[in-house]
């Protein structure tokens, strides 16, 4: 069925896959900004035991999504992978870095003779919350403000900044974004253990801390949207495939794609009303609001930059070598093969949400802990 | 074109993905194989309600855990590199060999991730069934982890099922069977699945063996010897078997590794396996050339047995490392230098498309030379030696010089095979053994064999990181068997990034490995839990 579709129609469709991993892993990012927030919720170490082992039975769902995500990107367009993978090494490498750490730290930590304690295990949990969302926020943000690369007729890259990606930190509009994306997975983080532990304490901190991360984020995330709205977009003349400044190319991607705009605003509508129950109605459930809230806004964002004739991947130095769908994608017999292969998704989709219900059934408190029938981190 | 090179940026890019890749291989096998161990003693409990397999159960999936976790963590290092050290590499093959990658996501890794969680967290969750099943999924999740992997590593030995699109300048799928089901695939994952089978049969018997010599857990010990012995045994059958017919595929596939790996200079009819070998100095890949003659300090030799390995017939020819640079018309063997000579044309056609294309991009002369990357003929003779032209010099000597540049480091490979080879042959020996003994009662005062068993893990490690090497650096000058040269792969940047991140790496793996090693040492020390509560089970 996929054969008969043309090669655009694949790009396309790979695209929105590649937003809607993008979307999960954000929305999943809620486990780093839960380890981010350890010591702030949990005062006495039964506490901090019962937040780390609700992070810990998920941080797997964020660990193999962001893996999936890289794959997905390889597969169906390699021209990004080797050209932003190689090019901004250092964004990359330190990124890489932040999670090799995280993936030891849940075994590791309660494990007698594990060397290097507790707190150190606990730190690379925090430093992974701190550099793992925002430098994914950096990373995402360029897709908008670029890069400077350029490929040459055998699309080998070539990257002119010596810093090898840490330039794009100099970037004001990438850093609020990258902030944003911070104080976003704090945010999920609280509202996760709200969902999930059950001790009044730790709600208590909760419903405070929600404060402290809720304003930052929409702050920030509205400055980096009122920013984008403004800003010159990369666009691609269909005609020519010649790639041109365009005078607020985001804006006009969001009113000439309605679908995009509806879908944006209702996340930001149910990112808010997940915020506000949380915060004034007591409520536990915020998590499925605003969560789905900021799996919509990444997904429509990755829609703005990707479709309506849109470089996703602009080069600020040669403007013609900025990468679109189209340039950048796999073969359509390889688009082809990966789609049959995407009919799995909602299949592997529909068996984690089975097993997370059944793993969530029961919130944790203080007597699980001393139950002693379960893995315990 | 090979001054344009630096060796230094490809040779610290190598080190650092050979680090990782070996880090990362210390804990695979282990998951693969224990996760089948546990799913079968877990299966025992169901079957027969005795708490006694829970507990078996449980300890086993405890250190599955400690090793399981570190194993992760290393396995998002390859696949990010591919992109951030191999960056020409990743745009030339991104087309095929993205595809296992991703597919190996959705398919494998979230199968594994899920059900390692119901299986850790869901004892008193989910019912008894369920649970086996989680178990099993989790075992079956990460040998689809490895399937995917292998699919795409055994693509760049043999690339099948592509072809070049000079349009992008890579290599494009044609065909996703031949990819997937290519003889190499197929060897591979067996091959490699089955050793990581032995590898965890091994360390379940060195474990069970260190009870037995502490007196301890005898029940456990015996129970898992049992399963273990068994599953090690009918592994090592399969093992061996793919061992051979991977052989034989390898001599058509990649006659060079194969003639490194047997340290075979001169080819010949009736060839003589070396069972064991010493090498003498002048065994050198980096001096090589004509006059260049194997060197033995010591050897013991099967008369016609390479030519039986490699053909199924004691008396066909088996081409020699000297053979295959320098060629032999009798045997049908090209030269190096005519390939190089024939892939440096493919290259220039490339080269003259792209600058046709500049002035008119559906101009004739473009048109024409799209079309000859269609021709099966130029692809037969030139495109299928593509890689070969990056070795490619204006003075015909110097390509000769070049040519003998294309030799993987022939002692390493040599010796890994050898190591490879016979460790596999000391483990069959060991399962028989132990099985033998523990089914008639007689293991647990035979104190020597017991401590044998413990100094088997070491050598099961060696043995598993010598099969890379044989397969990874075997294959060198190689990233992609006749179309890219490592050199050629490499993403340009400054070297001292890539040494600074190698460094990194080094740090972290020393960090990890001594924890993770000290974790698991006392875990076993601890040993299970106490007797399952009756009500609890």
């Amino acid at each position: 069925m996929f054969e008969a579709l043309s090669h655009l129609a694949l790009q396309q469709y790979w695209w929105i896959i590649i937003s809607v991993l993008g979307g999960a892993l954000v929305f999943l990012m809620f486990v780093q900004g839960g380890q981010t927030l350890i010591y702030q919720v949990g005062k006495e170490k039964d506490e901090r035991t019962m937040l780390i082992n609700a992070l810990g039975r998920k941080w797997e769902f964020t660990f193999t999504t962001l893996v999936t995500f890289g794959g997905a990107f390889f597969a169906s367009f390699p021209l990004f992978y080797s050209t932003s993978f190689g090019g901004a090494y250092w964004a990359w490498m330190v990124l890489l870095f932040a999670f090799i750490i995280q993936a030891v730290s849940y075994e590791f930590r309660s494990r007698p003779g594990n060397v290097f304690g507790a707190r150190t295990y606990e730190t690379f949990l925090f430093i992974n919350g701190l550099i793992g969302t925002f430098l994914l926020g950096i990373v995402v943000a360029s897709f908008f403000t670029g890069s400077q690369f350029s490929l040459n007729d055998m699309n080998e890259m070539n990257w002119h900044s010596p810093a090898r990606g840490l330039e794009l930190l100099l970037n004001v509009h990438n850093l609020t974004l990258g902030i944003a994306v911070f104080f976003l997975a704090r945010t999920l983080g609280l509202l996760y253990f709200l969902n999930s532990i059950e001790d009044e304490n730790i709600e208590k901190r909760i419903r405070k801390q929600l404060w402290y991360n809720a304003i930052p984020f929409l702050v920030l995330f509205l400055t980096f949207i009122i920013w984008l709205m403004f800003r010159d977009g990369y666009a691609l003349n269909p005609e020519t495939g010649e790639i041109f400044m365009q005078d607020n190319k985001y804006f006009l991607n969001l009113i000439q794609m309605p679908v995009v705009l509806i879908l944006f605003l209702s996340a930001v509508v149910l990112v808010l009303y997940g915020i506000f129950i949380s915060l004034f109605k007591k409520s536990s459930a915020g998590i499925w609001f605003t969560g789905s809230g900021s799996f919509l806004a990444v997904f429509s964002l990755f829609l703005v930059a990707g479709f309506n004739n849109t470089a996703f991947y602009p080069s600020t130095i040669d403007i013609q070598s900025s990468l679109t769908i189209m340039k950048a994608s796999s073969s359509h017999f390889t688009l082809t093969v990966m789609s049959y292969v995407s009919l799995m998704v909602p299949f592997v989709a529909a068996y984690i949400w089975f097993t997370w219900r059944a793993i969530n059934k029961n919130k944790i408190n203080k007597d699980e802990l001393t139950s002693g029938e379960s893995h315990f981190y | 074109m090979l001054e344009n090179i630096d060796f230094t940026l490809v040779n610290w890019s190598r080190g650092q993905f050979a680090l990782t890749a070996m880090f990362h291989w210390l804990f695979v096998p282990l998951t693969l194989g224990l996760a089948y161990i546990m799913a079968y003693m877990e299966t025992m409990y169901v079957k027969t309600g005795d708490p006694e397999w829970k507990r078996i159960t449980k300890f086993w999936m405890k250190l599955f855990g400690i090793n399981f976790a570190i194993g992760v963590a290393t396995g998002i290092i390859l696949e990010f590199e591919f992109g951030t050290n191999w960056s020409n590499y990743s745009w030339f093959v991104g087309d095929i060999f993205g595809a296992p990658l991703a597919i190996e996501g959705i398919m494998a890794f979230f199968l594994e991730s899920t059900f390692i969680a119901v299986m850790f967290f869901g004892w008193d969750k989910v019912s008894k069934r369920f649970h086996l099943t989680a178990t099993w999924l989790t075992a079956i999740g990460a040998s689809l982890s490895a399937v995917w992997i292998l699919v795409a590593n055994a693509w760049m030995q043999n690339p099948v099922g592509t072809f070049f699109n000079p349009e992008t300048a890579r290599n494009e799928m044609t065909s996703f069977w031949d990819v997937f089901l290519s003889e190499t695939a197929v060897n591979k994952f067996v091959h490699t699945i089955t050793s990581g089978f032995v590898f965890a049969a091994i360390f379940v018997i060195g474990v069970s063996s260190w009870y037995l010599i502490k007196n301890r857990e005898h029940l456990l010990a015996k129970r898992s010897i049992v399963i273990a012995a068994v599953f090690g045994l009918i592994s090592s059958f399969v093992l061996i078997g793919t061992g051979d017919s991977s052989a034989k595929e390898i001599v058509k596939t990649q006659p060079m590794k194969f003639a490194a790996m047997e340290a075979l200079y001169e080819g010949q009819s009736n060839a003589p396996l070396v069972a064991f070998g010493i090498l003498g100095e002048e065994t050198d890949h980096k001096n090589l050339n004509a006059e260049s003659e194997a060197d033995f300090l010591f050897k013991i030799e099967i008369p016609s047995m390479l030519s039986w390995l490699a053909y199924g017939d004691p008396d066909r020819y088996v081409a020699g490392i000297k053979d295959l640079i320098q060629g032999n018309e009798e045997q049908g063997i090209l030269s190096y230098k005519e390939k190089i000579i024939r892939g440096y044309k493919a290259q220039q056609a490339l080269r003259a498309l792209k600058d046709a294309q500049k002035s008119d991009p559906n101009g004739k002369e473009a048109t024409a030379l799209k079309a000859k990357f269609r021709d099966p003929e130029f692809i037969e003779n030139n495109v299928q030696y593509f890689g070969y032209g990056n070795f490619y010099h204006p003075d015909p000597e110097q390509i000769e010089k070049n040519a003998f540049t294309m030799v993987p480091p022939i002692s390493m490979t040599f010796y890994a095979f050898h190591i490879m080879v016979m460790l596999g042959g000391l483990f069959m020996a060991l399962f028989a053994v132990f099985l033998f003994l523990v089914l008639r009662n007689q293991l647990h005062n035979k104190k020597w064999l017991l401590w044998a068993a413990v100094w088997t893990i070491p050598l099961a490690y060696i043995a598993q990181q010598s099969g890379w090497i044989v397969a990874e650096v075997g294959r060198q000058p190689w990233v992609i068997q006749d179309l890219m040269p490592t050199m050629k792969a490499v993403t340009q940047i400054d070297v001292e990034s890539v040494m600074t991140t190698f460094f990194l790496f080094a740090v972290v793996f020393i960090g990890l490995f001594i924890a993770e090693a000290k974790i698991m040492i006392k875990q076993i020390k601890v040993g299970p839990k106490k007797k399952e509560d009756p009500n609890n089970v």
